[in-house]
């Protein structure tokens, strides 16, 4: 049976994991650090530019997962998001690396209990989101096709994508629900809480 | 979480548009997609906004069945510091003139 994040005594955020799922989220949330890591910096680079985070060399990505993590901020202006882009793109991949790094950390040091402080788990609920969205990318999720996936021979690679995303949003809602102590799932509306996945 | 070391600097300058530039208000848009939990949106809004659980569930459900929702107003500058937590956080946000 898997466990959830719970909160427990102090307002420590706990999350009991086999050694299975540990080494899947470690392995997931290796390759999201890989993914986000901000460029070396150039070292020919305006040092002034280097001092306050902006890239010149930043540019929109092909990659439709990185655009999703990275997008653009002006709907309509493609010549404001670039410039935006240069100023915010690696001050967001550093803050997505820190989380992502706060994540191995715990999973390195902890054994089947994980104990989180509240800060930690702001980074924990921040990449479970991050990976995600990467995987949805990758499998091409949306709202209404997650059947397909489910209905996929057990052997096929993206049933287990799925279903360690499955799982995901799982560990997501019950870390949302340890650190704000209730349920934010809208009480009218007609989709089912996702619960435990299968 | 890190700090981010400086806000995002406007280079527009002044021009023919500066009077309405500053007349009209500039807003955040956030955008529907299919992975981002409903109970996770609603938290964002509480937690960067400081919206009241009522206020951030009702925009939160804005997005979710009007594909978007108008969830902050007010200067350019105001505009990108929330575009960039909104995309920290792991939504999709854009920011625009108010029209």
């Amino acid at each position: 049976m898997q466990n959830g994040f719970t909160r427990g005594i102090g307002g420590r955020i706990v999350l009991r994991l086999d050694d299975l799922e540990r080494h899947i989220l470690t392995d997931l949330v290796t390759q999201l650090a890989t993914l986000v890591a901000p460029e070396p910096a150039d070292p020919d680079a305006d040092p002034l530019a280097r001092l306050v985070d902006i890239d010149t060399e930043a540019e929109r990505p092909d990659d439709p997962v990185l655009l999703r993590l990275f997008p653009d901020a002006y709907a309509d202006d493609e010549a404001a998001s670039e410039d935006f882009r240069r100023f915010t793109e690696r001050s967001l991949r550093e803050g997505k690396s820190s989380n992502a790094a706060t994540v191995l950390d715990a999973l390195a040091r902890s054994g089947s209990k994980v104990v989180l402080t509240a800060d930690q788990a702001g980074a924990w609920l921040g990449s479970l989101n991050d990976l995600r969205l990467v995987m949805a990318g990758r499998l091409g999720l949306d709202e209404d096709n997650h059947d397909q996936f489910l209905a996929l021979p057990d052997d096929h690679p993206a049933r287990g994508v799925y279903l360690a995303y499955d799982w995901l949003t799982f560990l997501q809602e019950t870390l949302i629900q340890a650190i704000t102590g209730t349920s934010l799932w809208p009480e009218d509306v007609g989709e089912p809480d996702p619960g435990p996945a299968p | 979480m890190r700090a981010v070391g400086i806000a995002p600097v406007e280079l527009e300058r002044a021009d023919a548009d500066a009077v309405t530039e500053t007349e009209r208000p500039w807003i955040t848009l956030v955008w529907n997609d299919p992975v981002n939990l409903m109970s996770y949106v609603t938290y964002v809004f509480m937690d960067y906004f400081g919206y009241d659980r009522t206020h951030a569930e009702k925009l939160m459900l804005d997005v979710h069945r009007k594909g978007r929702a108008v969830v902050s107003t007010g200067t350019r500058e105001e505009m990108e510091r929330d575009v960039t937590a909104m995309h920290t956080y792991g939504l999709w946000a854009t920011l625009q003139k108010d029209d």
